[in-house]
């Protein structure tokens, strides 16, 4: 469609290079009629967001063939494990191979091979793209918090769905621009591909975050839109307030989107008062539903923040309301819809939502993810998350989120992040445990950081011991892995 | 009609009488008088949908007919990406691809709709 109704514009690439919609559907129509031709079912990719990334995920679509990006991140050992589950034909960025190990039922073909297929012009291109909503699109491997990575399906019907759903085909304008900094095997980064091209926007690449590097490449390609996960967003304004003229710094920059995780509501009030003209959206999604399901517009963003009503202020830390075709639902542990307001079991249904597992459905019988974040709903539909199911805290039969108390936590100015779990606690079942990274030079005493907590929540969310470290771990695509911070389980532990 | 074109129509997805197309939504559909293809984005049941005056078909593999013309006055052109909708038919199609010929249900014009669009979270 993007080389019928677009086909001149350019879609890839640096501004005055690159490749417009035509020529990239010709490449991946040649990598699509090579493909044909290759054993095996998938088209693995071990490789960061290289010029080979465009070409390799339409081709495979148009191939039929499920695209499966894989962190170059893992272990050696994990990533053998996931590939050893997959056949087909590898492209493999640098050192890749190497790192696989020998006896690999896979066709490697390294990145410049791959491109190489795509740019000759005397190879054949593929003639119709057959398939079916049905196919499988992409294979993404999401970091289990417990157990190993799980392969999640996302079926072309799905993303079909979610991208004609949110995005005017060709809405774009002829000079726009999108800067993706999040890696292949993130479902953001497929999803933006798809919008980008569907929009008729521009996607320019950023193979490997850094604050610096993205906002030369923002100016340099004169980006105007991008998507951060939260982690980046922080940097990022460092930058920009360290250069004296953050407005001046990146003129063409009209829309910021962040999601991925919790974004401190101080992190995004420091960015609306930078970068006044540029419009915030918030994004909640995940791997399982096709990414982006609810979104605080930047609207609602600005009148949030403009508010003096509290209740309307808090929206800031809000992901929004659900987007169309998409329904959220709060559940009880029983599965049944609790009261407006109250916390619960986020479950989503919509046809861009799959959950489906490799070797496992993941709907129940009306066509519900579960989604395994806790969260709320307000009056008016907006929802707030709270942090995975797992890492709520039980503590005297009551339910506690660590994701509000971490919130409350990391507003104070002495801290600069914060995690909270649960600890095995005789009189409680468990007892709220702190973890925080203090700003630089900065002191507060567990009796200070106390008492912060018991003037904005419930004294129960009061943290009974504080624990400062020097960083808190997260994974690779900035999710913060709250169960490394709990006491290992143990007979010990039990008194 | 011709009976060239008759015999290129598949059997499925076909109700009792020749114009008139059983709609599911997904349903991929093409012209047979210019090269417009679309897919179904709302709408069931037998309806009597043209492009360029002749009833559209079912996508398939087999070659369109290489000089097929719109009919006035349904030779406006479908654009890509953009959605049409007949309200009283509760038809909304998608085009994926372009063609020389509008869009009717029967005789009755099948209007472009605008679309709301989202902010952008990609």
């Amino acid at each position: 469609m993007a080389a019928d109704g677009l086909g001149d514009r350019n879609v890839v690439g640096a501004r005055g290079g690159g490749l417009t919609a035509t020529e990239l559907a010709d490449q991946a129509r040649r990598v699509a009629a090579w493909l044909a031709d290759q054993p095996g079912e998938h088209l693995v990719f071990v490789d960061v967001s290289s010029e080979a990334l465009p070409v390799a995920l339409f081709g495979a679509a148009l191939s039929g063939r499920p695209f499966a990006p894989l962190s170059y991140r893992l272990a050696d050992d994990q990533l053998r494990r996931i590939v050893d589950q997959l056949t087909g034909v590898l492209v493999a960025g640098p050192g890749v191979a190497e790192r696989l190990g020998g006896d690999v039922g896979l066709t490697l073909v390294d990145r410049d091979e791959l491109l190489a297929v795509a740019r000759d012009h005397d190879r054949p291109l593929l003639d119709r793209a057959g398939g079916d909503g049905d196919d499988v699109a992409v294979l993404l491997f999401t970091s289990g918090t417990t157990g190993p990575p799980k392969g999640a399906v996302l079926r072309h019907r799905h993303l079909t769905s979610y991208v004609m759903a949110t995005v005017e085909f060709g809405g774009a304008a002829e000079g726009d621009a999108a800067l993706v900094s999040v890696p292949p095997y993130h479902v953001a980064s497929v999803a933006a591909m798809l919008t980008s091209l569907y929009a008729g926007r521009r996607v320019v690449q950023l193979a490997a975050f850094e604050p610096e590097e993205w906002v030369a490449l923002a100016r340099r390609e004169a980006i105007t839109h991008a998507m951060v996960v939260p982690t980046m967003l922080g940097r990022i304004l460092d930058v920009l307030e360290g250069r004296g003229d953050a407005v001046g710094a990146l003129p063409a920059l009209r829309t910021l989107s962040y999601g991925g995780g919790p974004m401190p509501a101080s992190v995004v009030e420091r960015a609306l008062r930078l970068l006044r003209e540029v419009d915030f959206v918030n994004a909640y999604g995940l791997t399982e539903t096709s990414s982006t399901i609810a979104v605080l517009g930047p609207e609602e963003h600005r009148s949030a923040f403009a508010s003096t009503d509290p209740g309307h202020r808090a929206r800031l830390g809000s992901v929004g309301r659900p987007i169309p075709g998409v329904e959220v639902s709060i559940r009880d542990e029983a599965g049944a819809p609790v009261a407006v307001g109250a916390h619960g079991e986020v479950w989503v249904r919509g046809e861009q939502v799959s959950g489906e597992y490799v070797g496992l459905g993941g709907l129940d019988a009306d066509g519900w993810f579960h989604t395994r974040d806790s969260g709320r709903l307000d009056e008016d539909g907006y929802l707030f998350l709270g942090g995975r199911l797992d890492d709520v805290i039980v503590r005297g039969g009551e339910n506690l989120s660590p994701g509000q108390i971490e919130a409350v936590l990391v507003e104070h100015t002495a801290v600069r992040d914060a995690a909270v779990v649960g600890v095995p606690d005789e009189e409680w079942g468990e007892a709220v445990h702190a973890v925080v990274v203090l700003q630089p030079g900065a002191e507060a005493s567990t009796e200070e950081l106390q008492a912060h907590v018991r003037a904005n929540l419930r004294s129960v969310c009061t943290p009974a011991t504080v624990e400062l470290r020097s960083e808190l771990p997260y994974n690779e695509t900035g999710k913060l892995l709250r169960r490394m911070l709990r006491p290992p389980e143990s007979s010990d532990q039990v008194r | 009609m011709t009976g060239g074109r008759d015999d290129r129509r598949p059997s499925s997805g076909r109700g009792v009488h020749d114009d008139v197309i059983e709609l599911r939504p997904g349903q991929r559909l093409r012209s047979t008088a210019c090269s417009t293809e679309l897919v179904v984005v709302k709408g069931s049941g037998p309806l009597d949908l043209r492009c360029g005056g002749a009833p559209v078909t079912v996508l398939d593999d087999a070659e369109p007919v290489a000089d097929a013309v719109p009919s006035p006055p349904f030779d406006d052109g479908t654009l890509v990406g953009k959605r049409y909708a007949h309200d009283g038919a509760d038809l909304e199609v998608l085009c994926t691809k372009a063609g020389a010929g509008s869009l009717s249900v029967g005789d009755e014009r099948v209007e472009q709709r605008s679309s709301k669009p989202l902010p952008s979270s990609d």
